[in-house]
């Protein structure tokens, strides 16, 4: 038995043990984030322009406005598209097609971004032989697509039936339930998918390196190459300027930072509608 | 009675369900286009570009096999690294950790699939690399005269990549592990509890019991490390190399179709980079399909033996 027991023991230190391996890299990561990034990340980080080699100081406006931008474009293509085939997968979940596209959104989520960019690429950039926002922001909003339709179609599938049968007993016809009853009480959920998938696209780099492309000047013409903050800091850190590596680090300390804050943000969204569902 | 059909309903139904066929459309067009775009490299090379070493753009001659060597050489690497954590977290989480502590380590966890990966490569090229460096001085040189040790230590190359790439598969592989762990029957473990089991024998019981969603969940890791792209980029050294050292700079497809993309002036030489995009997303494609398989299918049993408890429960009081 005394055996037994200390395999036992020694199984849930391994667990204990592998936690920490776990989050030791994420502890890591987040100091060196925040001590090599803070002491560049300034005023002029956000509101001045790249500075040329050698020359000290300088920021990334260019690049957050790109940044914004681009993953603004995505949302515009993507928040509508997934959520009515999010709806479309919940509504008429037991129609033939459904299970199709439901298939098709769980695939293009496993789709590598640096191939959703190659993509991108081929339909948005080479017919225009001209890199541009926009085929950036199609790029990103590709990616986040899938992400909506999933979110909708668990969040539509939370509403209580209850709701729904109500509003077809007063005689609404199905599409104004979905869209004046079962839609508005799933909607703080959704918006916290919307939310998680905004902060994962803007953290975005591989389909970008050859549709948004880099600019070095500032940009808001969508039919232009664009900078973005994330293409800017690989841009810096490979390169072997100190500056530059200064500067990336910023760059991505703004990037954690924008992460974090969006997943406390659904957090505590999503905590305050399980209240909801419990006080129901 | 039968609802009557609205115009306004076949509207709802059609503008939705044709939202839903753009999704298929986007899925189907990638592989379409990456073909139509990858013909003069597929039609001058065939199945021969995959067992090709050389990879030389000024000749014109293109061979694929250190790129898909190295593609699965570091994601192999990662989960030899990463499946064995991952099994402890998902386990620690959703079995032992005392209820407290449970939500917070499941947000740091997750947290850690959220950190984009340009942020990892950052952090790999200026902390891991230096790290990985001195790890590969101190090998003995007794050990080095293998050929997984051979090489200079350079720092940058595939151990370090191999690591990078085993820190962020951890969260998708742990996350779908603890889905499983949670769709077993709690009978299951009872049972075990009940017949004497020490908790290692109960989760063991546990763990067998849903073996196929573990292992889709570690094929789910898999494919995530497959496509990666910035953080390998950053820190495997990108030298289109077949070889067996962890020490060697070598190379992935995606990091080679990052890297050379733009610089792909020749028609050719971008239809072959298009090339490894096509089979990258093929494969992509099979794992995902596999792991998907594998993890609903425990989820399917989980639910049927759940849906028979009450009856059972009620029996009993009965």
């Amino acid at each position: 038995m005394w055996w037994r027991n200390l395999k036992s023991t020694a199984f849930v230190a391994l667990c204990g043990l592998s936690v920490m391996l776990a989050l030791l890299p994420l502890a890591a990561l987040l100091y060196f984030v925040v001590s090599q990034g803070i002491s560049s990340l300034n005023f002029a980080f956000f509101t001045q322009m790249p500075k040329p080699v050698g020359e000290a100081g300088g920021g990334m406006a260019n690049a957050i406005a790109g940044t914004l931008i681009l993953t603004g474009l995505g949302a515009c293509f993507a928040i509508p598209i997934g959520i009515l085939s999010g709806v479309y997968v919940a509504e008429y979940s037991a129609s033939p097609f459904a299970p199709v596209v439901r298939f098709a959104a769980d695939t293009l989520n496993g789709v590598p971004s640096i191939v959703i960019g190659v993509f991108a690429y081929a339909v948005f950039v080479l017919p225009f032989k001209q890199f541009s926002a926009l085929a950036g922001g199609a790029a990103l909003g590709i990616m986040m697509i899938p992400i909506i339709t999933r979110t909708t179609e668990e969040l539509l599938k939370l509403v209580p039936s209850t709701l729904r049968e109500g509003a077809l007993a007063l005689g609404a016809t199905r599409a104004r339930a979905v869209f004046t009853v079962v839609l508005p009480a799933a909607l703080p959920g959704i918006l916290t998918g919307v939310l998680l998938a905004l902060a994962r696209i803007a953290g975005e780099t591989a389909p970008l390196l050859f549709t948004a492309f880099n600019n070095r000047f500032w940009s808001t013409d969508v039919r232009q190459p664009i900078s973005s903050l994330t293409v800017q800091v690989f841009t810096y850190a490979i390169s072997p300027y100190e500056d530059w590596h200064r500067q990336a680090w910023a760059g991505a300390l703004v990037l954690v930072s924008l992460v974090l804050i969006c997943a406390l943000l659904a957090r505590v969204a999503t905590a305050r509608l399980e209240r909801m569902q419990k006080g129901l | 009675m039968r609802r009557r059909l609205t115009a306004e309903d076949i509207g709802l139904r059609m503008m939705t369900g044709g939202f839903g066929l753009l999704l298929v459309v986007i899925v189907a067009g990638i592989g379409v286009q990456l073909y139509r775009e990858s013909t003069l490299s597929i039609a001058k090379f065939g199945w021969a570009f995959w067992a090709t070493e050389t990879w030389d753009p000024v000749a014109g001659e293109f061979g694929a096999l250190p790129f898909i060597w190295g593609t699965l050489y570091s994601s192999i690497l990662a989960l030899v690294i990463s499946t064995p954590i991952a099994l402890g977290v998902a386990v620690f989480t959703s079995e032992l950790s005392p209820a407290w502590l449970q939500r917070p380590l499941v947000f740091l966890t997750e947290l850690l699939a959220a950190i984009p990966s340009i942020v990892y490569g950052l952090w790999g090229i200026f902390v891991l690399v230096p790290v990985v460096r001195q790890f590969e001085t101190s090998v003995p040189p007794a050990l080095r005269a293998f050929p997984l040790f051979q090489g200079p230590p350079l720092g940058v190359g595939m151990l370090a990549a191999a690591v990078v790439l085993a820190i962020m598969v951890i969260p998708f592989s742990s996350s779908v592990a603890r889905e499983v762990l949670r769709s077993v029957p709690r009978a299951q473990r009872e049972a075990a509890y009940a017949l004497g089991a020490t908790r290692w024998e109960a989760i063991r019981a546990a763990l067998f019991y849903g073996r196929t969603g573990i292992i889709g969940a570690v094929i789910l890791g898999f494919g995530r490390a497959l496509g990666e792209t910035m953080a390998v980029t950053m820190v495997i050294g990108n030298n289109p190399q077949v070889s067996w050292s962890v020490f060697a700079p070598q190379y992935t497809m995606a990091a080679v179709i990052a890297n050379e993309f733009t610089e792909a002036t020749e028609e050719l030489y971008l239809h072959a980079l298009v090339e490894i995009g096509l089979v990258l997303f093929v494969i992509t494609l099979a794992i995902n399909l596999l792991s998907r398989a594998l993890i609903w299918s425990v989820g399917r049993e989980g639910k049927r033996v759940r849906r028979t408890r009450p009856a059972l429960a009620a029996a009993e009081g009965a």
